[in-house]
């Protein structure tokens, strides 16, 4: 069910560098669990890419690896250049996406 | 030299004085954390878990108070009902769930978790199958319940009806148990502020359940909070939604009244 919440200010000045921050629902299963009852190891799931476009590129993207905790929050600072969409992409290790779109609004 | 001795005493004395002086004047305070001298997790907290909670985008809690509002709206059973049916979409009158809660049910003829109420609703109005206590619908549900009344006063009644199962929930509270032979209160009103192993102790306040506890990695109802209490002392856990966890639910939000809801909370 992989959920997203993103945030972002309501308006920006041009050149102003803002916070975006984001939160995903998401297990992080590292695969280094085992089920309590069988003894068998739970089979790694974990999102491993993340990616944020705007204005045409990418801005900013991280990979992660286990020892992520599950619901992973991120924040980071993206300068802003013009008005227009703000992409987002978790990808899961079984290629799994999922997407967000925010609107940027760049006054100025 | 005796009298010098003496002297340091005394000087002790008036300084344990002034301290617990000093001491009351602090407790009488009334804040967003604090209400006389019930204090809430969030102050024994450490701030990197406060500014978790303090951030609503930040605190994972609120993933479950989206699907919550989602669960909210959605129509399930045979009547073809969501909760939004008959509540309405904004759910004005139920602003105040968490801070009244549980309640005394006189048809059942005795007390009422939000969890137990959720059900009766979901079979009797909805013509739907129950959640599992511990499932994801149920605690996405409660959560978003509780969310709404997040800054309202704690305050259940105990009058009346409920007073028989107040009293069997102070009971429990006091009551040593498992094999470590230890009380709720030897824990959560001895020693709040104390170290256990490597946690802090609190003074166990129930008003940010469903609390998304760090370990659990989700949020959890207080119903496991008091079991995994109850094992860690070696005594057997009662079930889910049992009498006697009800009971003591009733005494714990009576125990922390006056404090703000904070659903949904962070602790480690």
């Amino acid at each position: 069910m992989a959920k997203a919440r993103v945030k972002v200010p309501k308006s920006v000045k041009k050149g102003q560098a803002f916070l975006v921050k984001t939160l995903i629902s998401h297990k992080m299963e590292t695969g280094l669990r085992k089920n309590k009852k069988t003894g068998k190891k739970i089979p790694r799931k974990i999102i491993n890419k993340f990616v944020c476009t705007y204005d045409g590129k990418e801005v900013f993207s991280s990979d992660w690896h286990p020892a992520v905790s599950a619901n992973p929050y991120l924040a980071f600072y993206v300068k802003a250049t013009k008005s227009g969409p703000m992409n987002f992409k978790w990808t899961d290790d079984d290629g799994k996406v999922t997407k967000k779109s925010v609107k940027i609004s760049v006054s100025g | 030299m005796r009298k010098s001795y003496q002297g340091i005493w005394t000087l002790a004395a008036l300084a344990v004085a002034f301290s617990a002086f000093a001491g009351t004047a602090f407790a009488g305070e009334v804040t967003k954390y604090q209400a006389g001298e019930r204090r809430s997790g969030y102050t024994y907290a450490k701030k990197e878990t406060q500014m978790i909670q303090d951030d609503d985008l930040a605190n994972p809690g609120y993933l479950w108070v989206d699907e919550g509002e989602a669960l909210w709206n959605k129509v399930d059973g045979k009547a073809g009902n969501s909760c939004a049916s008959c509540h309405g979409g904004k759910v004005v009158r139920l602003n105040d769930v968490a801070t009244r809660y549980p309640v005394y049910n006189a048809k059942l003829g005795k007390m009422q978790s939000l969890e137990q109420r959720i059900n009766q609703e979901r079979q009797e109005k909805m013509g739907a199958k129950p959640y599992k206590w511990e499932s994801k619908q149920m605690l996405s549900l409660t959560t978003y319940i509780r969310n709404l009344s997040k800054g309202k006063p704690m305050n259940v009644s105990i009058d009346g009806s409920a007073i028989p199962f107040f009293e069997k929930g102070k009971k429990f509270y006091f009551q040593r148990r498992g094999q470590l032979d230890m009380a709720c209160a030897h824990c959560h009103v001895d020693n709040p502020g104390g170290i256990i192993r490597a946690n802090t102790l609190t003074q166990g306040q129930s008003n940010g359940f469903p609390v998304y506890r760090l370990k659990w990695q989700k949020p959890g109802s207080i119903h496991r909070r008091f079991r995994g209490c109850n094992k860690q002392v070696r005594a057997k856990p009662y079930g889910y939604g049992s009498d006697e966890y009800v009971n003591l639910e009733l005494y714990l939000a009576w125990r922390g009244r006056g404090l703000q809801v904070e659903t949904p909370a962070i602790r480690n």
